[in-house]
């Protein structure tokens, strides 16, 4: 069996599409192997076995009456994190303010995802509410790293990591604020897609912070993840940010030569990276340009070390905008108060955990009468200038290259002080605040066998730029994904 | 502007706009974090930002506005599902106060 479970998502895809395989045949076999592996890895808060078996068998019918019908995704077995609106079947955010919550109506993506065959297999795992970078602030229990499993997988998509790095379904869809696709993508070795802000319609995405989130893949390898980003990106008039921009043909780009593409590294990137990220990196640098033709070249962005003091107060004040629908009234946990004004803070009290109110607060703080202007605004001001430097780069460089995160994944209970748990996101925060697309591939473990990530970041809108450069790298990069047992 | 000084009062003031019930140990424990992830985006005050205008909008999407007119939306039963508490077709809550309360 373990051979249908090194398939790629699209060798899946074909063989239900041919009728090689029935959908029923493969997403049984990937429940099974999700009732013996989940329990210890908890990537999955729920399985929605009626359901998955259901569409299942609908994609076998579908294809037996009309088998020139086009799938894309046919009869592929997919997660998708719990902060994913899908109807009739409960959606938590990770949270007991929304334990029991039961959605009527799907998220754009996971509409996307049916249409084009896909079968949903469940909730994964994630910070409450997205908030985090280990999966610790679950309320319903942490996420075990597959690699090492006293380790985190990372976060806030930890679930969706650990699912994909164990093939708990052949792909799964998670969101990303500041790092949060990525970061676990480069701790669970797998390789995960942030879209620009906008390609992806954010409608039925439980929002965290709404001019930074957005949807995105995890996959096994480049060309799965190209697929699924066509599947689920285009305009919906349902999001109001959604992007009128034609979605390019991601999966053409694979393959296709980068000789001459230029790479732009800033000086001293890995300065404060633990050796082996430094170590890797330069390796990747080395292959980039004496393998596939790359042109290094070396870029400033002289604003980004302060990304993570901007990000954390425009997406904390977002956030306390956003969490201010959770209030016991029309949905979600409700703690009974003497009249209205307490209901609403017990209700919340009892609902969100710690990380979740210590951010509400901060972002109340930050816009609150009287520091609006120091904090919140200012903290704009300094991301218009994250941003010009990024286009100043941009016109020197095609693609820019970083670290995914400064370090492999680390112990869990090892990172309690806040700040620092926010610094493991130094890297992946400044695309986030440009707005800018960007993926991270496994480039290279650490002694200890750790996955280590490479992040590389493009213009907006230019995704397929990532692809094609993800996709060469990847082909010789040497990266053995996590050995399979039956 | 150091912004980095909060104190009790402030941590209780800024619970109470963020309708949040604290106990006086995650009061204390609120006031130090928040003190010390503050006195961290002091940095900020080292960027000249006198001649830049905000960013609130990464990308700029175009095409937000439709034409008026009345589109399918959820009936009045799938909303109220989730209801904690309904009442003649409508959410039940708590009786408001006059004043704070």
């Amino acid at each position: 069996m373990s051979e249908l479970f090194s398939s790629t998502l699209i060798e899946i895809a074909q063989s239900v599409q041919s009728q090689k395989r029935s959908a029923v045949e493969v997403t049984q076999a990937t429940l099974e192997r999700i009732a013996a592996l989940n329990p210890e890895i908890n990537a999955y808060l729920y399985v929605d076995r009626e359901g998955a078996l259901a569409a299942a068998a609908r994609v076998d019918r579908t294809l037996r009456d009309n088998p020139t019908r086009a799938l894309p995704l046919a009869g592929v077995p997919i997660g998708v994190k719990d902060n994913l609106c899908t109807r009739g079947v409960r959606t938590t955010c990770a949270s007991r303010i929304l334990e029991g919550y039961i959605p009527p109506y799907d998220a754009h993506v996971v509409e996307q995802l049916r249409a084009a065959g896909a079968v949903q297999l469940g909730k994964l795992n994630l910070d409450e509410f997205a908030m985090g970078s280990s999966n610790e602030n679950s309320a319903f229990g942490v996420v075990r790293n597959p690699w090492d499993r006293e380790r985190t997988p990372g976060g806030s998509s930890g679930g969706a990591a650990a699912a994909t790095a164990l093939a708990l379904g052949f792909a799964t869809l998670g969101s990303d604020t500041g790092g949060s696709v990525r970061q676990p993508a480069s701790y669970c070795g797998v390789t995960a897609i942030k879209p620009t802000y906008g390609r992806v319609s954010r409608y039925g995405l439980i929002a965290f912070a709404s001019s930074l989130d957005q949807v995105g893949p995890l996959t096994r390898n480049m060309r799965d993840g190209a697929r699924l980003l066509s599947v689920i990106a285009g305009h919906d008039p349902r999001d109001a940010t959604s992007a009128v921009v034609p979605v390019a043909d991601y999966e053409a780009e694979c393959g296709r030569d980068v000789r001459g593409l230029r790479v732009g590294v800033v000086k001293n990137i890995t300065a404060g990276c633990e050796p082996a990220v430094v170590k890797a990196f330069q390796a990747a640098v080395e292959q980039l340009s004496k393998r596939l033709g790359c042109e290094i070249v070396e870029v400033e962005l002289p604003h980004q070390r302060y990304a993570l003091s901007v990000y954390y107060i425009v997406a904390n004040a977002e956030a306390s905008s956003n969490l201010a629908r959770f209030d016991g009234m029309r949905y979600g946990l409700r703690v009974q108060g003497e009249e209205l004004q307490n209901t609403y803070r017990k209700s919340r009290a009892a609902g969100f955990g710690a990380e979740v109110k210590r951010r509400i607060m901060l972002g109340t703080y930050v816009l609150s009468a009287g520091y609006y202007d120091a904090l919140y605004l200012k903290a704009q001001k300094v991301r218009t200038l994250i941003r010009g430097d990024y286009t100043r780069a941009f016109s020197q460089c095609d693609v820019l290259l970083t670290p995914t995160a400064p370090s492999p994944a680390f112990r869990l209970g090892e990172i309690a002080d806040p700040l620092a748990m926010y610094m493991q996101d130094i890297f992946t925060l400044p695309p986030s605040l440009a707005g800018i697309p960007a993926v991270s591939v496994p480039c290279g473990a650490s002694p200890e066998g750790l996955p280590l990530g490479l992040q590389l970041c493009a213009p907006h809108f230019e995704e397929a730029r990532l692809v094609r450069l993800g996709h060469a790298y990847e082909s010789i990069s040497g990266w053995k994904p996590l050995a399979l047992q039956a | 502007m150091s912004s980095s000084r909060i104190s009790i009062e402030d941590v209780k003031h800024v619970a109470k706009l963020a309708a949040l019930k604290l106990s006086e140990a995650e009061e204390a424990r609120m006031q130090a974090e928040l003190n010390t992830i503050l006195a961290h985006m002091d940095e900020l005050n080292e960027v000249d930002v006198s001649a830049v205008t905000p960013t609130f909008h990464s990308v700029v999407a175009a095409g937000a506005l439709r034409t008026d007119v009345v589109l399918p939306s959820l009936s009045r039963e799938e909303l109220l599902q989730a209801a904690p508490a309904q009442e003649a077709g409508g959410f039940a809550v708590p009786k408001v106060l006059d004043g704070d309360g």
